[in-house]
């Protein structure tokens, strides 16, 4: 395979001036994966600060309306409130490797931002994040967070305003100061080696969910299930299980307003095959290459574009894509909210979703894990506003 | 000989090359703006294919790429514009644009439209040599001159790898940045092209940054092979959108005034 694709998909698609840079990211990415102090460094953050391991949670309320055994990855555990964190450590710890004294991120719902200034702060580096003008309106508590965290947020009032604008924002800013700055990009996309980095700094999710769920139920499970918005938790959850043949992996993706209405989020249900901010993956686009504006009730799922491995993935047919809609999506939260006392991020909402549907063909002894990417402090705002209700 | 050849090869002194946002503000109106500066005497045009989510154009080229794609400008517009200014003048053209444009439409296609609508080159800034085999296979065999750009930052090592697949000119950015009228002379610049001047035959031509007739007079005294302007074009098409003559005028009056800058600065 062609250095840094995943079948067709991926590559180095930016500007010259970025090309260096991206050697110089790869180069010193490999020497630290190979290095055991590097490694142990970043496990003593992941346990110690971000909270590591993260438990496998059996729904039990659940489990018995729907008549199979469910299960949750609790991401949403971690410090900061996300699976982000297991990622902003990672490439932080990189970029003070690497000599840089500036780090700059994009973030949609503001949990990457989040996760970007809570490294950023706990390692010593100055953070700055770009945010679409819509997504910071939607997600004011997570602007305020990263604020408190000491990262300047810059907003980004052009296009559509919201993720992928941010990112284009942010790989115009690197740019221009390319030497001295790190960008920290959030999700499994991006040039080489972005999507590669960004789901071995994931991975750890799939492994530990892996071996909980061998040790509770002594076997693997039927189904796992993560939503895909770039994709990093969902291939973080994925990557460690595709060699186990017997395992579905289902990616869910933003339906918005349905699949027939134009107004979604779901790349891979509904995208097609181009370029987008330094990848080849598919998109959601026209017939001419440009991007269509995307919907989403979850603003982490708001993006055009997806991971390039997960268009591998689709194309070979070991994952599987699908939809669910915002009211799906919100009814789940509510559901998972009253029936087990867990509050999902809109985003993990979708998965779950997915698997209520799901359970409703399995058997009372199948398995589905679903991984919460992150817990709904933040969308509460949100979906109180969408229930009619001022907080 | 490609008509880019021909034109460095038979010129005493830089090239004047102007950049236009193609089908801005409307294709109609772009056409217009695109003959006015040939008339000017720019030696070569370059035309951006706009993208709805360019990674290395600033401010004044993503509003004229917004208006031009509002206005309803697809390839098949650009192609169409290409062949009118074709059919005009024997001056060379370049079509600009990101990867996605070219791959989406299917890259062997896209050469050959453009070829046949009357391009000379193409350049696409986020396509580096390592991504590049079938846009520069398509361009090889359409007859067009693939075009790359060198940054400030690139390092020696890559340059080979660009040099064996450039044709045209080299596209040599000034600055560290993305696209947008600067004042100041980008620092070294005599340095950074008698450096290339040494590993290439090529044509050297500087863009990025460059706003008026002093830039490219000194770009020009420099060494360069040829100066791009295209911010401070496109701002003249914007600062006269309700006004197709008005707008002309200028870009006449700008455009002629840069060209004579290169002929002093040669």
């Amino acid at each position: 395979m062609k250095k840094g694709y995943f079948g067709e998909f991926g590559g180095q698609f930016v500007p010259e001036t970025l090309m260096g840079e991206l050697g110089a990211l790869e180069t010193a990415y490999e020497r630290a994966k190979n290095d055991p102090a590097f490694q142990a460094e970043l496990e003593g953050y992941l346990s110690t600060f971000a909270g590591r391991e993260t438990p496998l949670t059996y729904c039990r309320n659940l489990s018995c309306d729907l008549g199979c055994r469910i299960y949750l990855k609790r991401e949403d555990l971690l410090h900061g409130g996300a699976h982000k964190i297991n990622n902003t450590l990672g490439q932080a710890l990189l970029a003070r490797h690497m000599g840089k004294s500036r780090i700059i991120a994009e973030t949609g719902a503001g949990q990457h931002g989040v996760a970007t200034a809570i490294a950023g702060a706990a390692l010593g580096l100055p953070v700055e994040v770009y945010m679409g003008e819509v997504d910071m309106a939607r997600q004011r508590l997570n602007v305020f967070r990263m604020e408190l965290l000491g990262a300047t947020v810059h907003p980004v009032r052009t296009g559509s305003r919201t993720l992928k604008d941010a990112v284009s924002e942010a790989l115009r800013d690197w740019i221009v100061r390319p030497a001295e700055t790190y960008y920290l990009l959030g999700s499994a996309v991006g040039p080489h080696p972005y999507p590669t980095m960004v789901r071995d700094f994931q991975c750890v999710i799939g492994q530990e969910m892996r071996e909980q769920v061998l040790k509770v139920e002594g076997r693997l499970p039927t189904a796992v299930v993560a939503c895909v918005g770039g994709g990093s938790n969902a291939i973080g959850t994925f990557y460690p299980l595709l060699g186990d043949d017997d395992v579905r992996l289902v990616g869910v993706e933003a339906g918005g307003e349905g699949l027939s209405t134009g107004k979604h989020g779901a790349t891979l249900c509904a995208g097609t095959k181009g370029v987008l901010q330094g990848s080849l993956s598919y998109l959601l686009q026209d017939r001419d290459g440009q991007i269509l504006d995307t919907h989403s009730v979850s603003a982490g799922l708001d993006y055009p574009g997806v991971g390039p491995e997960h268009s591998m993935l689709k194309d070979i047919g070991r994952a599987e894509y699908v939809a669910v809609t915002d009211d799906e999506a919100l009814a789940a939260f509510s559901l998972l909210s009253r029936r087990e006392g867990i509050i999902p991020a809109l985003e993990s909402s979708h998965a779950v979703a997915y698997a209520v549907k799901m359970a409703k063909d399995l058997d009372e002894d199948d398995i589905i894990v679903v991984t919460l990417s992150g817990r709904g402090d933040k969308d509460v705002v949100e979906v109180a506003a969408r229930m009619g209700v001022t907080i | 000989m490609s008509r880019i050849d021909a034109l460095f090869s038979g010129l005493e002194r830089p090239a004047c090359i102007a950049y236009l946002a193609g089908g801005d503000p409307d294709p109609e109106t772009s056409l217009a703006a695109v003959r006015a500066v040939v008339d000017a005497g720019a030696d070569i045009i370059e035309i951006g294919v706009p993208f709805t989510d360019p990674i290395a154009d600033g401010p004044t080229i993503r509003r004229a790429d917004n208006r031009a794609l509002a206005a309803g400008t697809t390839p098949d517009r650009i192609f169409e514009l290409v062949r009118a200014v074709r059919a005009g003048t024997s001056v060379p053209i370049v079509l600009m644009t990101a990867y996605t444009i070219v791959y989406v439409r299917g890259v062997d296609r896209f050469y050959r439209e453009a070829a046949e609508a009357g391009t000379d080159g193409v350049i696409i800034p986020d396509m580096p040599p390592e991504e590049s085999g079938d846009a520069v296979a398509a361009a090889g065999l359409y007859g067009l001159d693939q075009i790359f750009l060198v940054a400030p930052n690139t390092p020696e090592e890559r340059l080979d790898l660009i040099l064996e697949h450039a044709g045209g000119f080299l596209y040599l950015v000034s600055v560290q940045g993305v696209t947008g009228a600067r004042s100041g002379l980008p620092h070294g610049i005599e340095e950074r092209i008698a450096a290339l001047r040494s590993r290439t035959a090529l044509p050297i031509a500087v863009g990025f940054g460059i706003s008026g007739p002093e830039q490219v007079r000194a770009i020009a005294a420099a060494g360069a092979d040829g100066v791009i302007v295209g911010s401070a074009i496109v701002a003249i098409v914007e600062k006269h959108l309700g006004d197709r003559e008005a707008m002309c005028a200028e870009l006449k009056e700008f455009v002629a005034g840069l060209c004579g800058a290169v002929r002093d600065g040669a």
